[in-house]
């Protein structure tokens, strides 16, 4: 049943006290400045806003109401705690132009969280300016190419990418002017060390990999990658979005790494998946410290008290610059420090033994289901992948038919056909949040589906059935977008 | 899986290739590709009169599941693009070896190994196993 537009049940005259606009009585906003035509608003009465919206929450398919295995994703449990510690009104409340003096309680968060992140990354300095994921990619490849400009090699511009890698890292080496040399994987889903010593050489910029890798294992000749690229004069650049796997276990900065990214959002405790907003902090060794993007906070003792303060252009003139205007988005670098501080160190391999034991054991599971895996002969990471070719070509019920199917038997679906590599494929993340009977639903469910696609193919092609819309055209919604109501205005 | 065609190349990046008499040769991508893909929803074209380096990014195909890169299987410059799958990149979906062509190219340097359709068949069945 599909939800009206709020836009669509506008009757003029109706009115919401609740929604009712303010007015500025005191004067504080100059004439010129105030609007004079009505904006264009629904409508409508407050019981029928309070229903609206009331009823697309409860359509909403998250980690709140149902396991949410989107494998790359990491669909963690985000703790209460860690969202209304970041809403105190010392926090909330602070403006970013106010003077310094009046934030040390929130600098003094940031610096700890620096501090924190460097000892968990293994890396030696933090910047918590980038606002998203693919802005610490930006910043990263852009460091590395802001530091070979800086030693007079402007010539080295090309980006090592291996083709397990996320769609995101060649498009940043892309608009960070970089060439993308491409590399394979081999059968057992590391990087093909031959093909790497083929590509290496003077233009050498760096390499982009994500360790566990997006095919779900960890990369083992990690340190002899390392010592191929350095040889070669380039860099290593660590893409975060599978740190969950290694917290606490294993450190970027001791496999080699001399810049990492890290999706605060995704890995420390901030809901994710609706756009935003997140944080992209990265993290740098020894070389790469004079580009990191400003602001950086920095503390100095004076009179033996501890005075926060924000390292700007002075303190590091080398620095790749700002990339947002203040610094980052300050309520996701709040709930990340509330997290850290929650689980502690010990907490954080916690999470990662946790996350890594889910997983191994939905694999397992799914194996002795008779579902095939991608990399049967590796131990899973945080995250696996279930081929269903076989399905496909013996029963014509692809990967999102099986996922589509899922949704009805209240599970959101794996990510589909990522990645690439994998034909027909199911990449399956089960985090550390869920419990033991979750995932045996899971595989239950797959199973389940697995012997109606034997017996009723059609049925299962045709899912879902039980959601507020049947299965979508996408070809339809990628050529046709039709994002935004428009009013029909006079 | 629909007969490869007899008068093409192929390669291990599932492009087809068809020397045509003027000595142009055309470039597609195949029927295999196309099916794992899924339904396009857009490709990127080359600039014609554009030099292209064997193994160099040639064109873009987007579908619903993915972009993927069409690698230039030859060196040489893009005499030729198909301009109808700006509009129409189905095309490729339903006839990828015929009305799916996506640039013609006058070569300008040797050919990166290619496969004939028999080899190109084992191929295919050997990811398949």
């Amino acid at each position: 049943m599909s939800e009206q537009l709020i836009f669509e049940r506008s009757r003029p005259g109706r009115r919401a006290f609740a929604q009712a606009p303010l007015t500025d009585s005191n004067g504080s906003v100059p004439e010129n400045l105030q609007r004079h035509d009505r904006p264009t608003l629904p409508e409508v009465s407050e019981l029928q806003v309070v229903r609206h919206f009331t009823r697309l929450s409860q359509r909403n398919f998250s980690i709140d109401t149902h396991f949410y295995p989107l494998g790359s994703c990491t669909m963690k449990y985000n703790p209460r705690a860690c969202n209304s510690l970041a809403l105190l009104p010392g926090f909330a409340s602070r403006h970013p132009l106010g003077p310094v003096s009046h934030g040390q309680g929130f600098l003094s968060c940031m610096y700890e969280l620096q501090d924190m992140l460097k000892s968990v990354t293994g890396m030696q300095e933090v910047s918590l300016t980038p606002m998203a994921g693919a802005q610490g990619e930006l910043a990263g490849v852009a460091m590395i190419r802001a530091y070979h400009l800086a030693n007079g090699a402007a010539e080295r511009d090309e980006i090592i990418v291996p083709d397990a890698a996320h769609g995101t890292n060649p498009a940043t080496a892309t608009m960070c002017g970089c060439t993308v040399r491409e590399i394979p994987t081999d059968a057992e889903g590391d990087v093909d060390l031959e093909a790497l010593r083929s590509v290496v050489g003077p233009k050498t910029a760096g390499i982009m990999l994500t360790n566990p890798s997006t095919l779900g294992v960890f990369e083992r000749h990690i340190t002899e990658i390392a010592d191929i690229v350095h040889d070669a004069g380039g860099l290593l650049y660590y893409d975060g979005a599978n740190l969950n796997a290694i917290l606490g276990k294993v450190r970027p900065g001791d496999m080699g790494f001399d810049v990492i990214h890290l999706n605060l959002h995704k890995t420390f405790s901030t809901p994710h998946g609706g756009g935003g907003p997140g944080s992209g902090a990265v993290g740098v060794g020894e070389r790469l410290k004079p580009f990191l993007p400003i602001p950086v906070v920095g503390k100095k003792d004076i009179d033996g008290q501890p005075v926060y303060s924000w390292l700007d252009e002075e303190d590091l003139p080398q620095s790749i610059g700002r990339l947002s205007g203040f610094m980052g988005n300050a309520g996701v670098l709040l709930r990340a420090y509330v997290y850290m501080r929650m689980v502690g160190k010990d907490g954080m391999k916690r999470i990662s033994e946790f996350a890594t034991l889910n997983a191994n054991y939905l694999e397992a599971r799914m194996q002795k289901a008779g579902f095939e895996l991608a990399f049967p002969s590796r131990r899973a990471s945080h995250e696996f992948i279930v081929t269903l070719k076989h399905e496909a070509k013996t029963l014509g019920v692809t990967a999102m038919d099986f996922a589509k199917a899922l949704l009805d038997k209240g599970f959101h679906a794996p990510t589909t056909y990522f990645p690439l590599l994998v034909p027909e494929c199911l990449l399956i993340e089960p985090t550390e949040s869920e419990t033991k009977e979750s995932v045996d639903r899971f595989v239950e469910a797959m199973i389940e589906i697995k012997d109606e696609a034997m017996t009723d193919a059609d049925k299962v092609k045709g899912a879902p059935y039980t959601l507020p819309v049947r299965r979508l055209d996408d070809v339809k919604a990628a050529r046709h977008l039709n994002l935004a109501w428009k009013a029909d205005r006079d | 899986m629909s007969e490869l065609p007899g008068d093409l190349k192929y390669t291990k990046e599932h492009e087809w290739l068809r020397q045509e008499e003027d000595g142009t040769v055309t470039i597609g991508i195949t029927d295999h590709a196309q099916s794992a893909l899924g339904d396009l929803v857009y490709v990127e074209l080359p600039e014609v009169g554009q030099e292209v380096e064997s193994g160099g990014e040639m064109a873009v195909v987007e579908s619903v599941k993915a972009a993927s890169d069409v690698y230039a299987p030859i060196a040489g410059e893009v005499v030729a693009v198909n301009e109808e799958l700006a509009d129409d990149p189905e095309k490729i979906n339903a006839d990828a070896y015929g009305e799916g062509w996506i640039v013609r190219m006058q070569p300008t340097g040797e050919d990166e190994e290619t496969m004939n359709p028999d080899e190109y068949q084992e191929f295919l069945d050997a990811l398949d196993e």
